[in-house]
């Protein structure tokens, strides 16, 4: 346990652990847009599981970053059309077409990675970007400012989403939709449009949130994710649809996780308690969904199609 | 009409599924025409291929028969890999504590303990729905979670094959005693008992919902709550027991997976599809094509069965990854979902002569 508390392991700890967090907010801030307006989307993971080959496929290729980001970005626009037309035009049940998002992505991902890499090639991961100054200052530098470019952009997109969402007209109007379309409706707020919008912007984050995860481990295999996606769509639910209270969720399952594997490679723990210890996010999760349930309520049409008549 | 418009719109959806299914082939170079005789000649071209294809449903029917009583309900069980392994790792548990039990005894006593683990790992979904409005598709995924990891642990620590903790250590269980064992029907072949327990198990769900007093109760509740609580049902106790029984059946699935399979042990790699081969998932693609119906589950999930084993052959004749089947199931749920609107247009074109 000694070995633990030296201040480069904590720090090292720390570090590691935001950058864990930083595919689960992504997706889940997206998901939170998504949600407000009404819209669950279950098919995260898949839609992340695409955007994380066509991301690392980009960089094998190209071994450019850029290039790899915008097309994860671009895959989960795509993957938002396909589910735009599902629930905004077809209507469909949205906790089970998700599971057919979720299957086409875990499918389609393995067979384009079967198909065209094969075995697990590694590719540069995404370069640290050092914040000038900042980075310097003893212990703090290593933990907060030394990251990849992406890890930053999904904190600062904790804020802007909280902005977009209570200052902007589509924010305001995702929420209206959310809660009570047929209000906002008759306002002449188109329910179709915004909705749209919401999925749109959620499906692109979970894209975002897949390449930004294989770009950091540098490598993609079948299943990379392992469920990650579901556990970012339990973070909105864990956040009460507050994208800060989402950032909580988001850092505390990176920090577990980090603090686990820390422990597991230090002989702190046995890979048996590490194990264990695997499943504590899972079950605070539920707990937290047992207090908030009765306290929070989430978006009134969360869940439910809208038809005029 | 719209009865024709109910049966052609799920085949449609199907047609649509191959359709794109083809054209993945076709990208790969291959003739999709070599790929569907490649996929029915891996599921039906031998007696030994078709045992396999019919091992391949069983956990899909028992998974999906389950989810026909919850979904009936109006609960929607994301949790089936969880149940199945909390089916399989207290069915495990039970014959390796008792192995000297003889076989008539052992037997009945693990499908029994099978049952219990999953409808248990269930029961807590429907318990947390019903008494503190915790929405059941978030704790479903998030007990999935905890069954792999529970799993993990079991076979890495105290279910560990004794031979591994010198060994390898390879996470998995000694070799479970043959009286355990699922009873093989055709000699030669993987063909087991399971797979009659598991079209029991889908008519005996089909007699409950409609034609007994419990599955009529579970289908108000599902159908329209305020109603049922207004004739006086118990809301409440009939979601716990639709997540309940669909837990079981899924539990039932670990069971066969465990005690019909070659190696006859529990072996983790550490998630959960390695194990169940994402039957959890697959058992609601075959619920879903069959309608929610626990008598037409039986022929969707022998056609779920024989594209997951086809695909292998595919993979083997026309080096086509037999991840094309998962993400053809994938299509299949996306199309079935979206069709209940498009029948409703054809209803409205064609007229609503019912």
């Amino acid at each position: 346990m000694s070995d633990f508390f030296t201040l480069t392991v904590l720090v090292g700890t720390l570090a590691s652990g935001i950058r864990t967090a930083m595919p689960y907010l992504l997706a889940a801030l997206g998901e939170t847009v998504g949600q407000r307006s009404g819209v669950l989307n279950l098919g995260v993971d898949g839609v992340m599981l695409l955007g994380a080959f066509g991301g690392y496929y980009t960089v094998l290729q190209t071994e450019n970053h850029w290039l790899g980001v915008l097309v994860g970005l671009a895959i989960g626009l795509g993957m938002g059309l396909v589910y735009a037309l599902v629930t905004i035009v077809f209507h469909a049940e949205q906790g089970i077409s998700g599971i057919g998002i979720f299957l086409f992505g875990l499918g389609f991902s393995d067979l384009l990675f079967q198909e065209l890499v094969g075995t697990p090639r590694p590719i540069k991961p995404l370069p640290k970007v050092e914040i000038p100054l900042l980075a310097d200052i003893p212990h703090l530098g290593p933990a907060f400012f030394q990251h990849n470019l992406l890890t930053y952009v999904a904190f600062a997109l904790v804020p802007l989403t909280t902005w977009m969402l209570m200052k902007t007209t589509f924010g305001m109007n995702v929420r209206a939709v959310g809660e009570n379309p047929q209000a906002a409706d008759s306002l002449g707020v188109s329910v179709a449009q915004t909705r749209m919008g919401a999925i749109l912007f959620g499906n692109t984050m979970a894209g975002l949130a897949g390449a930004g995860l294989s770009l950091q481990l540098a490598i993609f295999q079948h299943n990379l994710t392992n469920g990650l996606g579901f556990i970012a769509v339990a973070l909105v639910y864990f956040g009460a649809w507050r994208p800060r209270w989402v950032l909580a969720g988001a850092l505390l399952y990176g920090m577990v996780t980090a603090t686990r594997l820390r422990w597991q490679s230090l002989d702190i723990i046995p890979r048996g308690a590490s194990d264990v210890a695997a499943m504590a996010p899972a079950i605070i999760t539920i707990l937290a969904l047992v207090l908030l349930a009765s306290r929070v309520r989430g978006p009134a049409a969360l869940t439910k199609p809208f038809s005029r008549h | 009409m719209s009865r024709l418009a109910g049966a052609f719109v799920p085949l449609g959806a199907a047609l649509l599924a191959f359709v794109f299914g083809a054209v993945m082939i076709l990208a790969l170079g291959e003739n999709p025409i070599d790929g569907l005789l490649a996929i029915i000649d891996g599921a039906f071209g031998s007696g030994e291929r078709i045992a396999a294809t019919a091992v391949r449903a069983t956990p899909l029917l028992l998974v999906g028969a389950g989810i026909t009583i919850a979904f009936r309900a109006s609960v929607i069980n994301i949790g089936g890999e969880g149940q199945i392994i909390a089916g399989a790792l207290l069915s495990t548990a039970v014959a390796l504590w008792l192995p000297d039990l003889p076989k008539i005894v052992l037997l009945p006593l693990v499908i029994l303990a099978g049952l219990v683990g999953g409808g248990f790992w269930g029961a807590i979904p429907g318990a947390l729905k019903a008494y503190a409005s915790v929405n059941e598709i978030l704790s479903t995924i998030m007990l999935n979670i905890v069954a792999v990891q529970l799993m993990n642990y079991l076979l890495r620590g105290p279910m560990i094959d004794p031979i591994e903790v010198e060994g390898t250590r390879i996470p998995q269980t000694e070799r479970l005693t043959d009286n355990a064992a699922l009873p093989t029907l055709i000699e030669g072949t993987r063909l087991h008992f399971g797979v009659i327990l598991a079209i029991i198990a889908a008519v005996v769900v089909w007699v409950i919902l409609w034609r007994t007093p419990t599955g009529f109760r579970l289908r108000a509740v599902g159908h329209n709550p305020d109603a049922a609580r207004a004739a006086g049902m118990n809301v409440e106790r009939n979601i716990v027991k639709a997540l309940t029984m669909s837990g079981a059946l899924s539990g039932l699935a670990g069971v066969v997976l465990v005690f019909g399979s070659e190696s006859l042990r529990l072996v983790t790699d550490g998630g959960s599809a390695g194990f169940t081969g994402s039957a959890g998932f697959n058992g609601i693609v075959a619920a879903l094509f069959g309608g929610l119906h626990p008598l037409w589950t039986i022929p969707s999930s022998f056609l779920f069965g024989s594209l997951l084993t086809g695909a292998t052959e595919l993979q083997r004749d026309l080096q086509i990854p037999n991840a094309l089947a998962i993400a053809l199931n994938g299509l299949i749920v996306l199309f079935v979902v979206s069709s209940d609107r498009a029948r409703g247009w054809i209803k409205d074109r064609f007229g609503a002569a019912t």
